[in-house]
């Protein structure tokens, strides 16, 4: 075998991978310019204030302040995450199972959601939620309250609006597993003597496990980042890490504080990835967005 | 499966009951932008447009409304071609250096805005780029092209490469291969990225609250604003507006999509 046989396919290979990374090149090129630059940056700082320090973890990790607001995120996140499983597992069932034209009508009623703003989904939670709200008024009607509840400006708020603006992240997935379960399992199942119930746990549940633990995941780490939605359903109150982020530098010129909360926020959401990553590709997590 | 009517009505009670929490907040808003009180009462006192004559009579709602469509605009017209070259090099180049570049670029799906946002801002800072255009349109590129990338690299996994080889054995170069042969047939696919990018640009509130200001504010920066002090009915017109608008352009892109499947 002599060389110049090889070359010159090698040679087409090396040229057409420099093609390739060429042309990713301009996309790479703003992603680390305002991505990874910025949160290295940002990393740097949490350790740098005139000379190396880890002033600013002890502080996060000793400090009440900060330890109550992680305790409170993951509290939030974990409500949130089972109360979107328990709404959208059965949704998803549905909508993999009924026939036309409900299922369509079922992913309509998750979709139209989905592509609203976020803001106006939490403007419509505070009018809803007020004192002198629908919710209120409905409640006090029907006789089973005699005074306004306090639903809004609190985490009740936070978390009722969450769960809403998180549920399609839940669904999708779920939907998108369901729907490539074949049917004739359960036929089966039911034809060796199994009731719904038995087939249903010991076919069906274990068979959408990979789409529940994509949308747990999606959901509890985008509740860890929330910051729109606390910042105006909790009324200042419910203060989750971002905003202990975004306060750090807005109100009191904190960086260094601001950095290291950020990147211990970082971290836990890349390491909660990077676990499930194990199980299920992160594409395919996040193709479902 | 055969089941009794009894769970059967109970299951679907409980399915009307979970999307009628989904739809609520669209159900809301819309009766209420058409309301002529301030106040949301049952049934609305009377019908009137007062809400959208207030958005559309303030100049400051109107500026914000003209700076988001610019930027959503700049932002396509970048992210597009950016989005589309990189998934055509992610689609073609299946080795270990594309995989992982493949990553970083979905990282802004990855990493809490938050995070960006202040980094941003602090990057933004030493550059002198806080309060313009340039720098609003290059952190809703980098947010939009996750989606421009999903959605070409799907629309190329169904595309049979052959084709464009054909077309190159033939004699073209290969860039006009791409525009005259596998571009017409992606090009619902890319479009849809373009809408999603656009959407997303339109969106974008936290990163605007670091970096936007004086003549640069965009609308929801305005509005996020305007709610931390107030429930302004105006806002229910402007959601009313941004609902449609994003409902329609999806209908748009999934329409597109499907003629091309």
């Amino acid at each position: 075998m002599s060389i110049s046989t090889i070359d010159p396919s090698l040679r087409h290979q090396r040229r057409e991978q420099a093609l390739m990374t060429l042309l990713a090149a301009p996309a790479v090129l703003v992603i680390v310019a305002l991505v990874v630059i910025p949160v290295g940056w940002l990393a740097a700082q949490s350790v740098y204030d005139n000379g190396f320090t880890l002033e600013h973890y002890r502080r996060i990790f000793t400090e009440e302040v900060y330890w109550r607001s992680f305790a409170l995120t993951f509290r939030i996140a974990l409500m949130v995450t089972l109360l979107t499983l328990l709404l959208g597992y059965p949704v998803a069932y549905a909508a993999a199972h009924a026939k036309r034209p409900w299922n369509v009508l079922i992913l309509a009623c998750v979709m139209l959601p989905f592509w609203t703003s976020v803001l106006v989904r939490a403007y419509a939670w505070l009018v809803l939620l007020q004192r002198t709200g629908v919710a209120n008024q409905l409640l006090e009607r029907f006789g089973l309250t005699t005074e306004p509840l306090a639903m809004v400006h609190n985490e009740l708020g936070t978390v009722i609006a969450t769960v809403h603006i998180l549920l399609p992240f839940m669904v999708l997935p779920l939907y998108s597993t369901m729907q490539k379960i074949p049917r004739e399992l359960m036929l089966a199942g039911a034809s060796l003597g199994g009731g719904p119930l038995y087939s249903f746990r010991h076919i069906f549940l274990p068979l959408s496990l990979p789409g529940v633990v994509a949308g747990l995941t999606l959901v509890f780490v985008l509740t860890l980042g929330f910051y729109i939605t606390p910042e105006l359903l909790g009324g200042g109150r419910t203060v989750m890490i971002s905003m202990v982020v975004s306060r750090n530098v807005e109100l009191y010129a904190q960086w260094g504080a601001a950095s290291a909360v950020g990147v211990v926020l970082l971290v836990c959401v890349l390491a909660i990835f990077a676990a499930v990553g194990r199980i299920i590709p992160l594409d395919k997590m996040l193709g479902q967005k | 499966m055969k089941t009794s009517l009894l769970p059967r009505l109970a299951f679907g009670l409980l399915i009307g009951l979970i999307l009628i929490y989904l739809m609520l907040p669209v159900l809301i808003i819309v009766p209420m932008s058409f309301s002529s009180t301030r106040f949301l009462t049952f049934p609305p006192p009377a019908l009137s447009l007062r809400w959208y004559a207030e958005y559309f009579g303030n100049p400051n709602w109107m500026q914000g409304t003209r700076m988001s469509l610019m930027l959503g605009v700049l932002t396509v017209l970048i992210a597009t071609p950016l989005g589309t070259a990189a998934a055509y090099a992610i689609s073609n180049a299946q080795n270990r250096l594309m995989r992982s570049l493949h990553m970083v670029l979905m990282l802004p799906l990855i990493v809490p805005i938050i995070i960006v946002a202040i980094g941003i801002f602090f990057v933004y800072a030493k550059l002198g780029l806080i309060q313009t255009l340039t720098g609003l349109v290059l952190a809703n590129v980098m947010l939009g092209l996750p989606y421009v990338i999903t959605s070409v690299v799907a629309g190329l996994q169904s595309f049979d490469k052959t084709q464009e080889m054909v077309a190159r054995s033939l004699g073209m170069n290969r860039l006009r291969a791409f525009l005259t042969v596998t571009l017409p047939q992606i090009k619902a696919s890319v479009f849809a990225g373009a809408v999603f990018a656009f959407i997303s640009a339109i969106d974008e509130t936290i990163i605007a609250l670091f970096v936007s200001g004086g003549q640069y504010q965009t609308l929801t920066k305005r509005m996020f604003t305007a709610l931390r002090d107030e429930i302004d009915p105006t806002i229910a017109s402007i959601s009313t507006l941004l609902t449609a608008a994003s409902f329609l352009l999806v209908l748009l892109a999934m329409s597109g999509q499907k003629k091309e499947a």
